[in-house]
């Protein structure tokens, strides 16, 4: 809207040059900063901690990243479309209480239907969001109010022991060296990136998070391609349960995945994905999720407490967020 | 120009839509949740003898004002088009910080979590309308630093500290005619923010600002003083909440209101103000603060079926609520 412009005063037109520099700066920042951040923490890390760049420190910190990354790549794509899924963690959890109910025909089948349950779960999102046109927070809040009591139903309120081999080998097992849940993520990752450069599908994800009724008037097929995003992010979410579950041989219901929601939003955010919709970054997410995953674990290290990390953590989103939007004005 | 003297801004609920289909509709989503909450009470009273005791409803009333509290001001930033999660952190904070002021005197444990909530809920309200952050994110990273707070107060969480016998449990566990202050203290607030809210150029123009930001601007409505209050007025409900449920309880826990943000959210969602802005009423939320309850009350009754039940009912409950609220939303508009 025009008439909402605001325009830049003309005694800043004088020192022109200096401030264009600076956004241009900030701009930069906004959209490699968590690079560079996620660089300075790995620095900070090899200078002064002795074996935190260790291949086996390293290695449990990707593991421990990979279930909140895996769910980030989903609510990348459905930010992407101005949406939002807070009920990631109750469709973690439902995979995880679906597991052991069909471990009897092999772990191949107990792992598809959770990831059946999943995309169940995003399909209900996507027809809330899209059909019945509930907003997104709204929509998605009251699978995660109902979902985790379902999955605790499900699982008759009690966690259980996975004994499969097959499966206790896929959270344990390493090829190379790369813990199998790690290679699994960088797929996923992989098939993201492709998903959102290289297909019409991504094309059409990111012309609806963009401009809805734009799209819609350019005849693009809003409403599949909304569901389709909810659809992946509740697979993705489902499958985070499972390596989870896979992980700790155990299937727990009542604590898997818990406010993995906030996790997962705040990779994306400070990865650099606008809330706005419109526009994804798969690599920033990872950075992001790394970078949080880090900066925890480094903090830790040092001995902060706690109660200071958070307050860290929350200072990180904010500059982040901060620069997204200085950036934005150039 | 000063809030009060800002000319009534009608709200868009009343005199949207024409037909008569319209008007119904409105009617319904303004009174959808009294409607239902009636309903489900007299479904309740009929399969529990139990149910319409006096004692049962005194300790839904209880159990439900905590929530009612937070809502309240939840409904306040929605109104703005706005969000608040920080609110179950806040919730703690105002619990532990009572029961470290109340070390120092009754004074200090009333001002010390009230006083530290508002300017909790200053900082994030200045962060949005002065910094122009999206709420979502601001209040997240508060949700985030303000637990960190909770946890610096409780030496790491370690520390929970009880409150001294005195007029802050009398505050807490205390009864006039038969009902809990803190359900007096419901009803206070209530009256009070109704009144504010339909009454005054402060809450009139909150409509104004959630029905169009950029509008109510230009119409010289004060939309960053306002934006500002409400998130002061959601951080002290919720800090107050926490505060009267540390009283009741006798101590400060740390680990208190992880997801009361979401619990509140509901509340205002089935109190038909729309997530949009712009639209909704304090009674609407308290009609769902309420039926939240008393569906959890149902369950405890039933006894067989565990919380898990309850989840999920107030889940699937929610999904019906909103499909309804949207299609209604949806025939005003036509």
């Amino acid at each position: 809207m025009a008439s909402t412009v605001v325009r830049t005063p003309p005694e800043a037109a004088a020192p022109a040059r200096s401030r264009f520099d600076r956004q241009r700066v900030t701009h930069w920042l906004s959209v490699n900063g968590v690079y560079v951040a996620l660089l300075l923490v790995l620095l900070v890390d090899g200078l002064f901690l002795d074996r935190f760049l260790s291949v086996n420190n390293l290695r449990t910190q990707l593991v421990q990243v990979v279930p909140v990354l895996i769910v980030a790549l989903g609510m990348a794509l459905v930010i992407g479309t101005e949406g939002i899924d807070l009920s990631v963690g109750a469709v973690m959890a439902l995979a995880a209480a679906i597991l052991p109910l069909y471990l009897g025909y092999g772990w191949p089948i107990a792992v598809l239907m959770a990831m059946l349950v999943g995309a169940l779960a995003g399909v209900l999102n996507g027809t809330l969001v899209a059909v019945v046109g509930v907003q997104p927070i709204v929509a998605t809040l009251a699978l995660l109010v109902g979902g985790r009591g379902l999955a605790l139903v499900l699982a008759d309120g009690q966690a259980k022991q996975i004994l499969d081999p097959g499966l206790i080998g896929f959270g344990s097992d390493r090829v190379l060296g790369i813990p199998k849940t790690v290679i699994l993520a960088v797929l996923l990752v992989l098939l993201v990136g492709f998903v959102v450069r290289r297909t019409t599908f991504g094309r059409q994800l990111l012309a609806v998070g963009g401009n809805p009724r734009a799209s819609r008037l350019a005849g693009l097929p809003v409403r599949r391609t909304l569901i389709g995003v909810y659809v992946i992010s509740g697979v993705l979410a489902a499958i985070a349960g499972v390596v989870i579950t896979a992980r700790l041989n155990y299937s727990d219901p009542s604590s898997v995945g818990t406010l993995v929601e906030l996790s997962a939003i705040t990779a994306v955010v400070v990865g650099g994905t606008p809330l706005s919709g419109g526009r994804v970054r798969v690599l920033g997410t990872v950075a992001g999720a790394l970078l949080m995953q880090l900066l925890g674990a480094t903090l830790n290290q040092f001995n902060v407490p706690d109660s200071t990390t958070r307050i860290i953590q929350a200072l990180v989103i904010l500059v982040a967020v901060g620069l997204q939007r200085s950036g934005r004005t150039t | 120009m000063t809030a009060t003297s800002v000319a009534p801004v009608e709200a868009p609920q009343s005199g949207v839509g024409t037909g008569r289909g319209a008007r119904t509709a409105e009617l319904l989503q303004r009174n959808g949740a009294l409607l239902v909450l009636v309903l489900v009470c007299l479904v309740a009273s009929l399969s529990f003898d139990t149910f319409a005791t006096t004692s049962n409803l005194r300790n839904v009333a209880v159990q439900s004002s905590f929530l009612a509290l937070v809502a309240f001001g939840m409904t306040f930033v929605i109104l703005t088009g706005g969000i608040d999660l920080s609110v179950g952190s806040v919730y703690a904070l105002g619990g532990v910080l009572v029961a470290y002021g109340a070390q120092y005197g009754t004074v200090l444990g009333l001002v010390l979590p009230i006083g530290a909530c508002a300017l909790i809920g200053l900082v994030q309200g200045l962060v949005i309308s002065r910094g122009g952050l999206p709420p979502f994110i601001v209040t997240l990273a508060g949700l985030l630093a303000v637990r960190g707070l909770v946890l610096l107060v409780t030496d790491e969480g370690a520390q929970v500290r009880t409150i001294p016998e005195g007029p802050l449990r009398t505050l807490g566990r205390g009864t006039l005619l038969g009902l809990q202050y803190s359900v007096w203290i419901v009803v206070i607030a209530f009256l009070v923010l109704a009144v504010v809210l339909a009454r005054t150029g402060f809450g009139q123009s909150l409509y104004a600002i959630g029905g169009r930001g950029d509008a109510a601007r230009l119409m010289g409505l004060p939309v960053a003083r306002s934006t500002t209050l409400v998130y002061v007025l959601s951080a002290t409900l919720a800090g107050t909440a926490g505060a009267l449920l540390a009283a009741r309880s006798s101590s400060g826990v740390p680990i208190v209101g992880v997801g009361v943000e979401l619990d509140a959210i509901a509340a205002v969602v089935i109190g038909g103000t729309l997530l949009t802005g712009g639209a909704g009423t304090l009674r609407g939320t308290l009609c769902g603060v309420l039926l939240l309850g008393v569906i959890q009350n149902c369950i405890n009754l039933v006894g067989s079926l565990n919380s898990s039940y309850q989840s999920l009912v107030s889940g699937a409950f929610l999904v019906v609520v909103v499909v309804v609220q949207t299609q209604l939303a949806r025939k005003q508009q036509l």
